[in-house]
């Protein structure tokens, strides 16, 4: 079973995130914020991180450089989940390390298909 | 996979969360506004009521709520730009931003109950208004639909280029062969990316008729680096999708590679490769490969929000969009999911109970174990392993409350605006401390905390803190200050509503206490006593009933919400020092630290937080006293005696005070001794209601098993010192300070 990751700092978008990956079958961790998902990652072996961006304590993009540099973790692809669908976003997201991106609103069916496009 | 509808549904079932977060939210965004006021460039209060709107945005765009999502969408636009420095708050600003959030929750309530959404597009052209970015208006209202818009893929504004197309059937036209060469940048694996992946969703769009890889940049074995991709592939695909839903499949990499997509015309032969004739060429047709997310290609996106603009007032929601859900989910089900209420639980606390459950399972097996053994050993070990369960269970025990527990700021983050809004009205100045936030406490307490703490922080704006003019005067900052405190003190935790204002007039409350018959004229009476009167029933002295502090139904309406929470009231102040209003309650009405004592045969338990002392009196201690009954005297002050013997008409108790046991109990208002045969030890217990499985009885508030089976009465202090009080008299009463007509 594949292990994902998510990390947002809304609860309500956890809880959704979360129950449609069960249902799809993966096993889920959560993280409230980039450190909380940092601290996770070590907790055991993730397969997909999905990230939201604007978060307190440390936000998504310096999450996904911290774990580009974790040697474990240098090919985990990493979607990034935000409803800021400007570019320029996106182009930080990329050069931070982050595989793709989901766009807020989503459907669970379109965030599976996502998933579907950057997991083996 | 499942179908789509359940997919839905589980949306819906998720509502509940997002109305909660949301509210948070809300609180976040107005607790901060009212700080950015007083300094509006507090980049990082900026930040957070950025942070809240955009959660709002995201969360509710993703829950159907396409109201909520395309307020806060502008509301988002414009914060960003406070943040960037764009924009400077001013009050309008602020004025704005508040109406905005009080709308955000006049939606919040409609899509809790599916009403009709009230108008809010008049927010909208504010906002617009406001912003300063030449074009900001137009942007607010293009952007003011944040629909995913799956269903209408080719709207380029609406469907963002992140979006694998869905695999929606497409319509019945001829195949096309489409010309593909992609060469992704050396390091783009580092990203995540597997190239492979992106062959396989061709292959999954169509055929893939020729693939040649490019090696020319394969470099030797021994220097080949494998982090790196060295490879590039042209390859023909035979399709039924536009080359546009080709590149989506590229929408990740499309950047950080080259990528030539192209029609190829149908009589044409294939393009060379675009690599150099030498290099070698090796062909790879990629099999379909079944991975653990299977995304059926039959999908039809469901229509999570709807683009129609939202003044006609027609009641939108997911279900209302989604006919499918319509059919499943029913009214009831909804306002279910609305009204249900969720406990947040962090996930360490829920990973620790599941931790302990197993060690209580092992102490088990333990206890199991050493029953079969009669040998000597085995009572030894049978000692232990019940050690063993016995720390388990308490600990587990300990756990399992904790999750009910929830930090009082839940309930502290609405005065902010509240304050800031009454000080506006009544032209005063005033700056609201909130202190200890984290305090948890049971989450049904916090909630039924709402009431009493609103009333004691209105009184306090409004009949507490004077005028700016007034304050000068008396030598005092323009500005009051009202402190909101929570803190620990032992088991307990209290609440504390203080200010700085003027304090409490006793003359005023002595001349409406001789009006309303509670005390003579000539009475005399401590101030502390007089205090205790504001909280009888319709005491007030506002000499004019103001829209905020309203009608003087009040304290005594506090004072009760508080005691059905085990809890109690006091007040301390000083004539123009200011008035503190102390709440001090148990940290959970679900088990309770009591003192167990005996009466007779019967068992009683007394809450510890009420307990002040208790000893045996020496006979000189108990006297009789001229129309006020029995009293204990207590370091110069008579405390009235209560015989628990007589109250609950037990016939085996200890009648003489010299030989049973006082027990001085405060309840806040009123102190009284209570006359026991014996204690019996201290210990926590699990409160069971007797209205729910007996009925009501005056003078106890519940009953509990003790530890050897027997059932313990728990005793209501309040109630007995207000029955006592009653059995004395009115008059009485009113200078003692117990609450008579409460009841």
């Amino acid at each position: 079973m594949k292990t994902v990751l998510i990390v947002d700092d809304s609860s309500s978008m956890r809880v959704l995130v979360a129950h449609t990956l069960k249902e799809a079958g993966f096993s889920v961790v959560e993280g409230q914020d980039g450190k909380d998902g940092l601290d996770k990652l070590s907790g055991g072996p993730v397969d997909l991180i999905i990230t939201d961006l604007n978060m307190p304590v440390m936000d998504g993009l310096e999450l996904i450089r911290r774990v580009r540099q974790l040697p474990k973790h240098k090919f985990t692809p990493i979607l990034m989940l935000t409803t800021e669908s400007q570019a320029h976003k996106k182009a930080e997201g990329k050069t931070a390390g982050a595989t793709g991106w989901i766009v807020k609103p989503f459907n669970p069916p379109q965030m599976l298909q996502v998933i579907a496009k950057v997991l083996p | 996979m499942k179908p789509v509808t359940t997919m839905d549904l589980d949306i819906s079932k998720f509502r509940g969360a997002f109305f909660e977060e949301a509210e948070e939210h809300l609180a976040t965004m107005e607790t901060t506004l009212v700080e950015l006021s007083v300094r509006p460039d507090d980049a990082e209060q900026l930040a957070r009521i950025f942070r809240a709107a955009h959660s709002l945005k995201g969360a509710g765009g993703t829950f159907g709520f396409t109201d909520i999502a395309r307020l806060t969408h502008g509301l988002e636009e414009m914060l960003d730009e406070l943040r960037e420095g764009r924009m400077q708050l001013t009050p309008a600003l602020t004025d704005l931003l508040l109406r905005c959030a009080d709308m955000l929750r006049l939606l919040l309530a409609a899509a809790m109950e599916d009403t009709a959404a009230p108008p809010y597009d008049h927010l909208i052209a504010e906002i617009a208004a406001a912003r300063v970015v030449p074009g900001a208006e137009a942007s607010a209202e293009i952007a003011a639909a944040p629909a995913p818009a799956a269903d209408q893929p080719e709207d380029a504004t609406a469907i963002d280029a992140g979006w694998a197309a869905p695999d929606l059937p497409a319509p019945p036209s001829n195949h096309r062969e489409v010309q593909v060469t992609f060469v992704p940048e050396a390091d783009s694996l580092g990203h995540g990316m597997d190239p492979l992946l992106l062959l396989r969703d061709l292959s999954e769009i169509g055929e893939i008729v020729e693939n040649r890889a490019d090696l020319s940049r394969l470099p030797p074995l021994a220097e080949l680096d494998p982090e790196l991709c060295h490879t590039g592939w042209t390859l023909r695909l035979r399709t039924e999708r536009s080359v546009d839903e080709v590149r989506d499949v590229f929408a990740f990499v499309e950047d950080s590679s080259r990528l030539e997509i192209g029609e190829v015309p149908a009589t044409a032969e294939v393009a060379p490769a675009a690599s150099p004739a030498p290099a070698p060429i090796v062909s790879i047709i990629p099999a379909p490969i079944t991975t653990p997310v299977v995304v059926e290609a039959a999908y039809p996106a469901p229509q999570v929000t709807e683009a129609k603009p939202a003044a006609d007032g027609e009641a939108r929601s997911l279900a209302a969009s989604s006919p499918a859900m319509l059919v499943k989910n029913t009214d009831a089900a909804r306002a279910q999911a609305a009204k249900t209420s969720t406990l947040r639980v962090a996930t360490d606390k829920i990973d620790r109970l599941v931790d302990l459950v197993g060690e209580v399972i092992i102490a088990y097996a333990m206890v199991a174990q050493a029953l079969g053994d009669p040998s000597t050993s085995g009572v030894e070990r049978l000692r232990e392993a019940m050690a063993t369960m016995d720390r388990n269970t308490r600990e587990l025990q300990e756990r399992v409350m904790s999750v009910r527990m929830v930090p009082v700021g839940t309930v502290f983050s609405r005065f902010p605006r509240l304050v800031h809004d009454l000080a506006v009205t009544l032209g005063k100045k005033i700056s609201l401390e909130l202190v200890g936030e984290d305090i948890e406490l049971d989450k049904g307490m916090v909630e039924q905390l709402a009431d009493p703490i609103t009333h004691l922080v209105r009184n306090a704006v409004d009949h507490g803190i004077e005028m700016p003019a007034d304050r000068i005067a008396a030598g005092k900052s323009e500005t009051g200050i009202i402190r909101l405190a929570a803190l620990h003190t032992g088991g307990s935790v209290v609440i504390e509503v203080s200010d700085d204002g003027r304090g409490l007039q006793t003359s005023r409350i002595r001349a409406k206490a001789v009006a309303n018959g509670l005390m003579r004229d000539d009475d005399s009476m401590s101030e502390e006593e007089m205090h205790q009167l504001i909280f009888l029933p319709g005491f007030s002295t506002a000499s004019s009933v103001t829209n905020v502090s309203g009608r003087g139904v009040g304290m005594d309406v506090v004072k009760r919400n508080v005691e059905t929470m085990n809890g109690t009231v006091a007040v301390a102040s000083r004539v123009g020092a200011g008035t503190a209003m102390r709440i001090r309650l148990p940290l959970t009405m679900a088990v309770m630290d009591g003192l167990a004592l005996r009466v007779g045969a019967q068992l009683f338990l007394l809450p510890l937080i009420v307990i002040r002392e208790s000893f045996r009196p020496k006979a000189a201690q108990v006297k009789t006293i001229l129309g006020r009954g029995e009293v204990v005297l207590v370091r110069d002050q008579s405390i009235p005696l209560v015989r628990l013997h007589d109250v609950f008409g037990i016939e085996d108790a200890e009648r003489d005070p010299a030989h049973a046991l006082v027990c001085i109990v405060d309840t806040g208002s009123a102190r009284v001794a209570l006359m026991v045969d014996e204690p019996l030890g201290q210990s926590q217990v699990v409160v069971k209601s007797l209205e729910n499985n007996y009925r009501k009885i005056d003078g106890i508030m519940g009953a509990t098993i003790m530890g050897d089976g027997k059932v313990a009465l728990i005793l209501d202090a309040t109630a007995i010192s207000r029955q006592a009080a009653r059995a004395a008299g009115l008059t009485r009463e009113a200078r003692h300070g117990t609450d008579a007509c409460a009841a």
